[in-house]
């Protein structure tokens, strides 16, 4: 217990120590930054070795928690937590559904891989090039595969399943690692009492091998969760979908001269996106923990 | 009617393919177990005590010679289930109960749920954990965790019982008492057992028969006969007798070249 209140004590001090070096920074940083070899008259040149510190770059926490509760855009405008939190929502349910794709995938991916050697062999390598792959670069690429799949008529095929579908390609890898590994994982002695058992493979695969995999399976379950907020919200802005955090983050960061602090809404609002799907996540290994005791040795 | 025979191998040799070239781990070995008897197989560090148990097991296969459990192949008496086996580690799977341990060979094997309750909690009873039946692996001492590895290997009631070394990483006290324990569930249940073991007062304890094996390349030296019959109380590993055959097996162990452990 006294370990789990000192985890939570971290975090707090965690959190609190970046909101005072932000506020330290800007008290002591120079307001228009500090820039090395600027040739006179010519904007923009030279390298800033240090960020501005003024209102308009940094404002202040406080203002940014304020911005939250005044109203989206003047007038009678909701305040900005609630297009925040809607949008948010409407990103975590995108997220999810391309981590269900992800998870899916990978598992199968690390199931045949552990299987079959050889489709180790081949896949593998393939499986980690895929992720050098920028994401900007085949999101327009997916997303017009899919318009035109929607326009043949057949499938329907929204803008949301597209950014579900990249946001599936940046969360099947850590699965499917992880899946491989975690099935691997049971000792040599356990796999000679399955075969002294006569177990085929699939008894094998369901009261050993999945049982032992759990301890791989968990952190790779919370990184796939993490990767299709990242990946969601980076395919909305790329594609440009409109009603989640990543086209909102984008509108708002466009108005920051005027509204410094708005920006920062959606920002807050996708880590708590992020907090929110790796938390989920963390509520399945509550479900698990008896797959988690370490067998005390003799 | 004729006593059945629980093992028997003829001839039975085990070449490993190694980098460094082949390594013979069994050469013509040949071995009788009569069905209910105790026999212990001992020797030094690489002398394929362990090798001619998971070749019984049908973990590894014969390179050359014929092998038969209970009048049949190897493959066969294992897909059969004609066998039990425990090892050195207990092996239990962390993320189960004592009696979920105890009952995954049945659960395997489609024994239902009822039946499968009756049977584990008579291995409870038998190897004396009937109040831990609850209890996960992490929470037992390891002489407890072997014990419920003992039971699992009971569990569907086999007419064979191989053990490789199941004591070994045992403290003294523990390993004793075990010791009785497994004689009286080998009487009790009347299975033949396979037992690797490197001390030799152990195997004396035990066994009927204590076959003494040498290694590079491993084959069967001696076969020493113990004749204790039922006798095994505790008095017994202070009687002469004991002594005497203690001294015959250290004497047929040295009679082969001391291996030093690091040149396994």
């Amino acid at each position: 217990m006294t370990r789990k209140r000192a985890a939570v004590a971290w975090g707090v001090v965690g959190v609190l120590a970046v909101m005072v070096i932000w506020e330290l920074y800007k008290f002591l940083g120079p307001a228009e930054g500090f820039v090395i070899g600027a040739i006179a008259d010519q904007r923009g040149s030279g390298v800033m070795i240090l960020p501005r510190a003024h209102d308009r770059a940094m404002p202040h926490i406080w203002d940014m928690v304020a911005r939250l509760f005044q109203s989206t855009s003047g007038g009678d405008t909701p305040p900005l937590i609630v297009p925040v939190l809607t949008a948010a929502l409407t990103t975590l349910g995108i997220a999810a559904v391309g981590w269900l794709i992800g998870v899916t995938v990978g598992a199968l991916l690390g199931m045949v891989m552990q299987r079959w050697r050889l489709a180790e062999w081949g896949l593998l390598p393939w499986i980690v090039v895929s992720q050098t792959v920028p994401l900007i670069a085949f999101a327009p690429l997916l997303a017009s595969i899919g318009t035109q799949i929607d326009r043949a008529g057949t499938i329907p095929w929204p803008q949301w399943l597209s950014v579900a579908v990249i946001a599936s390609y940046l969360s099947f890898f850590p699965v499917a690692v992880g899946v491989l590994r975690g099935l691997e994982a049971p000792d040599r002695i356990h796999l000679d009492l399955m075969r002294t058992y006569a177990a085929g493979y699939w008894p094998t695969l369901v009261r050993l091998r999945l049982p032992a995999a759990v301890p791989h399976l968990l952190p790779a379950l919370r990184l796939a969760a993490a990767n299709a907020v990242v990946g969601a919200v980076v395919a909305e802005v790329s594609i440009g979908m409109r009603g989640g955090i990543g086209r909102m983050l984008i509108q708002l960061a466009g108005q920051a001269s005027s509204d410094p602090a708005a920006p920062w809404g959606p920002t807050f609002g996708s880590i708590a996106l992020g907090l929110v799907a790796a938390g989920s996540v963390a509520l399945v290994g509550v479900g698990l923990k008896n797959y988690r005791r370490g067998e005390a040795t003799a | 009617m004729t006593t059945e025979i629980a093992v028997q191998a003829r001839n039975v040799s085990k070449t490993f393919d190694a980098n460094s070239g082949d390594v013979i781990a069994l050469e013509d070995v040949d071995l009788t177990v009569e069905a209910g008897e105790f026999v212990s197989l001992i020797g030094p560090s690489g002398c394929g005590k362990s090798t001619l148990l998971r070749v019984i097991a049908d973990l590894e296969t014969v390179t050359t010679g014929e092998l038969e459990i209970f009048g049949k192949p190897a493959r066969q008496a294992r897909v059969d289930q004609d066998y039990g086996i425990a090892f050195q580690q207990a092996g239990l799977l962390p993320w189960r109960t004592v009696a979920g341990n105890m009952g995954l060979p049945l659960e395997l094997h489609g024994v239902k749920k009822a039946a499968r309750a009756a049977r584990v909690a008579e291995l409870a009873e038998l190897v004396g954990l009937t109040d831990f039946v609850d209890s996960y692996p992490d929470q037992l001492s390891g002489g407890m965790q072997q014990r419920v590895a003992i039971a699992r290997a009971l569990a569907e009631q086999p007419r064979l019982l191989l053990m490789d070394e199941p004591f070994g990483a045992l403290d003294e006290m523990t390993r004793e008492y075990l010791q009785s324990e497994l004689t009286r569930i080998a009487a009790e249940t009347g299975a033949a057992v396979v037992f690797v073991t490197h001390s030799i007062p152990e195997a004396v304890f035990l066994s009927d028969r204590v076959v003494v094996m040498s290694p590079r390349p491993g084959r069967i030296t001696d076969i020493l006969v113990t004749g204790f019959g039922d006798g095994r109380g505790d008095a017994l590993r202070e009687s002469p007798e004991y002594f005497e055959r203690v001294t015959a097996v250290r004497e047929a162990l040295h009679g082969s070249p001391v291996e030093r452990a690091n040149e396994r």
